[in-house]
């Protein structure tokens, strides 16, 4: 009894059996922080979408679309949770990785055709032993993607696709769509599509300006 | 003490036919007759009329398509240790009665499974999964088991006057008396057991003989029989002959699944794992192939080891048909099951790392799946490489790119500007991998940071190296 008295209310009603009518109705996100401080106030949760599947659409290699994911997964792999490269298109280059903050004992590369690809990325994020899984898998379609968002939610692990800037156009099943665009020298992030929030107002971020 | 009591009419038959299943009438030939006398002929043989103690003449005539094979006593061993092994998970008393019965002690395993009707039930779904045909009994003296398996089969009975009542009213022919003296009983007109018990017991010596006596006191627990506790071996070795010889992979499937079975009984029985083991082939002129099943961590699950086996077997490529294939397990680690904690929530197939690791390795091979180790060298090339990883190098001071082109390439169109650089790469003159780069990072007309390097001293013939991606 006297536990419970003296404990401050606000932790007495964050009890997840105890719900709350005037409470914040947008639905809760889990949400990894992103790592950029910019980026992770503008979406739900803060941060990319747990238990979700996130596209990362970019029109060229080396604007820095992959310095957007790293943050998070150097805080995971920190953790000493698994982060699953599949069929990456280039060597991940492990001088790079490490100063980032890689733990590079966390990281597995799968190196893989595209079918087997993507059933590999799905098995990882099935497994419930993998925090992130981040795939490249350029002519994924529709239906395949649709697998990675259950496979990603039933084995709770953040799911990152990356593809072309082409299939910008093209529905997604994806909580999340980022598009990384270079102008003028300067790279942006867009938000294309995100679960749980309304509106976008673009740009949200601009990288290496 | 409770005694139960396995037997396995079909013993012999499932030993001679291991390597290659049945297909069509089969039977067995007596390996010890001086006659080629059949021994055991399969349901499809029987209703064609071939019976046990035709002569092989009788019976090829009778049916001309006849598969016949002789009796192979070593494996009938072998198949009865197997056997044993698997039995040895019910209890830790279990003994061998060639040629083809087991005894174990069951009393002291009763609690622990709920009593016998939950045990017989679980040995008889254990042994028909395994296609074994068995009789079974029980009773607290191991000779007597013995007796009933053959002629009551699921008898059970606890208590010593019972078994004593029962064994009087057998026929004297299932006794279990030597058959010479049985002959000779019933030649003096006894009938049934209990008649020869009631006669005086130094009259009854005379005539059957001192081992028909001894025999008599053991079924009735009057004398106590001493059987040799069956121990589990250390290490698993088995092979299986092939008759003919055998082409591809698929017909090895079958012995393949007996003997990942087997080794999983002894697993079981040993309450241990296996990590690793070899497959040997061995094709026509002596030629083998060895193929290498190794796991994260120890299994001891029969299909999860057929699976593995399986997938390796399929990959691997074989150079001629097969003759014989054997399992070699050396070592028979520990088995832990995985720890779970019991609050944790499971995620997904709540599957462990290892055995992630192991089904993606099985799917795609060993290569597809790598770690990236960090390596102290100056050259681009050489300062991360795929392995395992450690923690005691560190990285280098300078921007390095994430990705790194397996090798570097001409840069068309050239770069659009020059944003740091140049860092001077020597090095390599020691190990032949002779390295005299200018590295910068560039920018391209597209906005993509590139790594890239010019001869030192030129200003043109720009190499992609890596990018900033």
């Amino acid at each position: 009894m006297n536990a419970i008295a003296s404990t401050p209310l606000a932790q007495v009603l964050d009890h997840p059996g105890i719900w709350r009518r005037s409470a914040d109705r947008q639905p809760r996100v889990r949400a990894l922080a992103t790592g950029w401080t910019s980026l992770d106030a503008k979406l739900p949760g803060g941060g990319w979408p747990q238990g979700a599947l996130s596209e990362i659409l970019y029109e060229h290699d080396g604007l820095g679309e992959l310095d957007l994911v790293m943050p998070a997964l150097a805080a995971l792999t920190q953790e000493h949770r698994r982060v699953i490269f599949v069929a990456p298109p280039y060597l991940p280059y492990a001088p790079a990785l490490a100063a980032a903050g890689v733990d590079l004992r966390f990281l597995h590369e799968i190196h893989a055709g595209s079918t087997e690809a993507a059933w590999s990325m799905e098995q990882c994020l099935r497994s419930g032993c993998c925090g992130a899984v981040v795939g490249w898998l350029p002519d994924i379609d529709y239906r395949s993607l649709r697998r990675l968002q259950l496979a990603a939610e039933s084995g709770d692990a953040c799911a990152m696709l990356f593809r072309s800037a082409e299939h910008a156009a093209q529905n997604s099943p994806a909580a999340l769509r980022l598009k990384v665009s270079n102008s003028d020298e300067a790279t942006y992030v867009d938000v294309l599509k995100s679960r749980g929030l309304l509106t976008t107002t673009a740009p949200l971020l601009r990288m290496r300006a | 003490m409770l005694w139960a009591c396995l037997r396995f009419p079909g013993l012999a038959f499932s030993a001679a036919f291991a390597a290659v299943p049945e297909a069509g009438p089969s039977a067995l030939l007596d390996h010890k007759a001086r006659q080629r006398l059949i021994a055991a002929a399969n349901t499809e043989a029987s209703s064609l009329g071939v019976r046990r103690g035709q002569s092989l003449a009788a019976a090829r005539a009778l049916c001309p398509a006849l598969d016949v094979r002789a009796r192979d006593p070593a494996a009938e061993e072998r198949l009865l240790t197997e056997l044993a092994a698997w039995c040895y998970q019910f209890s830790g008393h279990v003994s061998l009665v060639p040629p083809n019965a087991i005894l174990m002690e069951v009393g002291a395993s009763l609690r622990l499974f709920d009593g016998w009707p939950v045990l017989a039930e679980k040995l008889r779904s254990g042994l028909v999964e395994q296609g074994h045909a068995h009789t079974v009994a029980a009773t607290p003296f191991a000779a007597a088991s013995w007796v009933f398996a053959a002629s009551a089969d699921g008898m059970v009975l606890p208590d010593h006057e019972g078994v004593r009542r029962m064994l009087g009213a057998l026929p004297l022919a299932q006794s279990g008396l030597p058959a010479v003296a049985v002959a000779s009983l019933q030649a003096m007109g006894f009938r049934r057991l209990a008649e020869v018990i009631r006669l005086p017991r130094p009259e009854l010596t005379r005539r059957i003989g001192r081992e028909g006596v001894n025999w008599l006191d053991r079924v009735q627990g009057h004398a106590s029989d001493v059987l040799p506790a069956w121990q589990p071996p250390a290490s698993f070795r088995q092979k299986i002959e092939f008759d003919a010889e055998l082409d591809g992979s698929q017909p090895l499937l079958f012995p393949l699944r007996r003997l990942t079975r087997s080794l999983a009984n002894l697993l079981a029985a040993r309450d241990g794992g296996v990590q690793r083991f070899t497959l040997t082939l061995e094709h026509a002129r002596g030629e083998t192939t060895h193929i290498v099943v190794a796991m994260a961590a120890p299994q001891r699950d029969a299909e999860r080891l057929f699976e593995l086996a399986r997938t390796r077997l399929e990959r691997a490529s074989l150079p001629a048909p097969a003759r014989a294939i054997e399992l070699d397990a050396a070592e028979l680690p520990v088995f832990r099951p995985p720890v779970r904690d019991l609050f944790e929530p499971v995620r997904g197939d709540g599957l462990d790392w290892p055995t992630l690791d192991e089904r993606l390795r099985a799917r795609l091979g060993d290569a597809a799946l790598r770690q990236i180790a960090l390596v102290a060298d100056h050259r681009p090339e050489y300062a991360s490489r795929y392995g395992k990883p450690t923690d005691t190098v560190s990285p280098p001071r300078q921007r390095r790119p994430l990705w790194l082109l397996r090798r570097p390439q001409p840069m068309r169109p050239e770069p659009a500007a020059v944003l740091a650089g140049p860092e001077r790469i020597e090095s390599g003159w020691w190990d032949g991998g002779d390295t005299r780069r200018d590295y910068y990072i560039v920018r391209t007309a597209q906005g993509q940071q590139a790594w890239a390097y010019l001869p030192p001293g030129t200003l043109d013939g720009w190499m992609l190296h890596g990018w900033f991606a």
